[in-house]
């Protein structure tokens, strides 16, 4: 039955930093200047969340998976990565992507319609979104064997939610990560909810308990608590580095807002619960802490809230901005070698767009006939 | 030249992409240690290392899924999956990732893996071991798909695979392995004939004969016997299944006007109906007669004591060859 862990905690949601003498050490370099730049990462999450959510319901972006809530998970564990590790995520990680630098018109891109994904993985180093529940944890751990055979020491992290933790790829991802002893660090973001569905429903268990039936140690932090996720990042990160093999997170959070844009959470989960949540709010909980310090000042809090709006301009004018693809461009990379079958279709349906005079009129659903 | 069984010829071909590159990495049940259930991969492990030649876990998800990761790392993988009927539960890695990787990133990612597939009956084995599910695999856009029938090619096609930036799903006939042919290891796989092209194997005049993988065998044994009787028939090998070679195919039937298709997988929605399918759109007026089927039934692959019934053999080939000449066969006088 379940340990009932307590969470790895450094700030209270009240904002008191409180002494963890296993915890301290990975984040002492940690001071003013850090975490002013923390408090300024997570409300630049947020505003990116925010504005991406009204883009859609602007009917800019077909689709949005809003992570509100789960800032400090994202920020606390992308911030502690080294540029040469690499990540593999899940669609609602765009805070993870903010902290990798990837440019903010290519996290639109995707949900704008434009391309199947929005940047080149290597530019970055993290993967572009798997939208396949667990499907990515495989390829985290197979990019963590690569490094193995190469010698080198970076670390392959992967992010999921609780309820990709059910799924068959996320269970033979840790039997192979172990049994290779691969440099993979599987990061659970708990936020509660997959779509209706409640955690309870997912596991009988604590989920970070279910990582040492693989033999994988495991860690469970507190989820809102920024300094909490960096520090068992960074434990975690350098095992793997020193050839300790995976580690497995689970960050306790919550799932503030719907699925995506697209649900309606009212229908099966108490306003109450939102409430107690609200109360650990991860940003609220920095802003606390920098009060408490004597470091929210006006000047901090100006700076911080024109990085936020000037983010959000240039998602906007970004996002509106991107031009539409091209009609023949869906069949662009379908291969990397010519192929017969393809390059036929493609000439034939050249051909009959061609036969419109006018291409873009061939596009229409009624046709232009 | 060497004379070698089928399994030697693959051997000896991952043998030359291991040396060749060293990010190829082969990964499979068995593979390693023992050298594979039927010996394909044997000593390899023992040459190239734990390392290049991997054991893994049994779990064929997790198996392609890895690959995918090795891949994104500049590795080149060679999978292999034991048995056709094991390929299922990678079934979804294979189809949402690997098949779909370079075109969701838009060319960023190359997925440069190679699935290796024991296929195909004959083996008098129980369930699962003897299935034909490359049908599942060309209605996927983003992967190719052959299928070799004689030792040479064996040993060219899986270098081929190995060398090409696409995935590729190869189906080896596993009941084939033993056979021995001619192999010439000193053919450069980069200049070989393509692996995407088809092969005339038997040159003829009054019908073509399309078969791969397995059957290849028995459609140049039906040309032979046919031939006795008089009937010229041409027997290609396609070698590729997606994409097939329609130019080969169309060229052979611009001549002999007459198309049997045969092949061990079900008849409905698989290959046969394919070809038949493009080939009458190509070219039509020179067909003097509805294409032909010859396939395994839309059953379950049956057990091992009635498999023959379920696998087109020479007589049942022989027997569709006289329907599209509009000899007496075993339909005549029905219609359609």
């Amino acid at each position: 039955m379940s340990t009932d862990r307590n969470l790895i905690q450094l700030v209270t949601p009240a904002g008191e930093r409180i002494s963890h003498p296993e915890f301290d050490p990975w984040v002492k370099d940690i001071g003013d200047e850090q975490l002013c730049s923390l408090y300024e990462d997570l409300t630049v999450i947020r505003r990116i969340d925010v504005e991406a959510t009204a883009l859609q319901r602007q009917g800019e972006l077909g689709l949005w998976p809003p992570l509100l809530g789960q800032e400090a998970a994202q920020v606390g564990s992308g911030r502690a990565l080294r540029e040469d590790d690499f990540v593999f995520s899940s669609y609602r990680e765009n805070g993870v992507a903010y902290c990798r630098g990837v440019d903010l018109t290519d996290i639109t891109r995707v949900w704008r319609g434009t391309a199947s994904s929005g940047w080149d993985p290597y530019s970055v180093n993290m993967a572009t979104p798997q939208i396949i529940i667990g499907a990515q944890t495989l390829h985290a751990t197979g990019y963590a064997m690569g490094i193995q055979n190469d010698g080198a020491d970076s670390v392959a992290v992967t992010y999921f939610g609780d309820g990709a933790t059910s799924e068959g790829d996320v269970n033979e991802a840790m039997v192979f990560a172990a049994s290779f002893q691969a440099p993979v660090v599987f990061f659970c973001s708990n936020n509660h909810w997959a779509i209706s569905e409640p955690v309870r429903l997912q596991s009988h268990i604590q989920i970070a308990d279910r990582a040492s039936g693989f033999g994988i140690p495991s860690l469970r932090v507190d989820g809102n608590d920024v300094l909490a996720v960096m520090a068992a990042t960074r434990v975690a990160l350098d095992r793997a580095r020193h050839g300790g093999g995976p580690t497995f997170i689970e960050a306790v959070t919550y799932r503030m807002g719907p699925h995506t844009t697209a649900d309606d959470p009212t229908r099966y989960r108490d306003a109450n619960e939102l409430e107690d949540w609200a109360a650990k709010d991860p940003i609220l909980r920095v802003k606390a802490l920098l009060e408490r310090k004597g470091l929210l000042t006006d000047e901090v809090q100006q700076h911080v809230h024109n990085k936020a709006e000037s983010v959000a301009r240039e998602l906007r004018s970004g996002c509106i901005g991107m031009p539409d693809p091209e009609p023949m461009d869906i069949f662009k990379h379908v291969y990397s070698e010519p192929n017969s079958w393809l390059d036929r279709q493609q000439d034939h349906y050249a051909r009959y767009l061609a036969s419109f005079g006018d291409p873009a009129g061939a596009t229409s659903e009624e046709g232009a006939r | 030249m060497t004379q070698m069984t089928f399994a030697r010829a693959i051997n000896s071909g991952l043998r030359k992409s291991l040396e060749n590159d060293p990010k190829v990495i082969l990964m499979g049940e068995d593979i390693g240690t023992l050298g594979g259930v039927f010996r394909v991969t044997d000593g390899l492990q023992k040459d190239f290392g734990t390392h290049r030649v991997v054991d893994t876990p049994l779990a064929e998800s997790a198996i392609m899924g890895t690959a995918v990761g090795l891949a994104y790392r500049g590795y080149r993988p060679v999978v292999e999956i034991q048995f056709d009927g094991f390929i299922y539960p990678a079934f979804d890695q294979i189809v949402s990732q690997v098949a779909k990787l370079h075109y969701r990133t838009q060319g960023a990612v190359k997925m440069p893996i190679t699935i290796r597939v024991p296929f195909g009956g004959g083996i008098g084995s129980p369930e699962h071991h003897s299935e034909s599910p490359e049908a599942y695999f060309t209605h996927t856009s983003g992967l190719r798909v052959v299928s070799v029938s004689n030792p040479q090619d064996a040993h060219t096609v899986i270098q081929q695979a190995i060398l090409s930036d696409d995935p590729v799903l190869y189906f080896e006939p596993k009941r084939r392995y033993h056979d021995k042919g001619e192999v010439d290891e000193g053919i450069d796989p980069r200049t070989a004939l393509p692996m995407d092209s088809a092969r005339v194997v038997t040159e003829g005049t009054d019908v073509t004969l399309v078969a791969y993988g397995p059957l290849v065998k028995t459609a140049k044994d039906a040309a032979t016997a046919a031939a006795d009787e008089g009937i010229s028939i041409e027997v290609i090998d396609l070698r590729s299944l997606a994409p097939v070679d329609y130019a080969t195919v169309e060229a052979s039937v611009r001549k002999t006007g007459r198309l049997v298709v045969t092949h061990e997988a079900g008849q409905s929605g698989g290959l046969g109906a394919e070809v038949a399918a493009s080939i009458t759109e190509r070219c039509f007026y020179h067909l003097e007669t509805a294409p032909v089927r010859i396939t395994g039934f839309d059953i379950p692959y049956p057990y091992s004591k009635l498999e023959m019934h379920h696998l087109p053999g020479l007589d049942r080939i022989l027997d569709g060859v006289d329907r599209a000449l509009g000899r007496p066969n075993s339909l005549s006088g029905l219609e359609g």
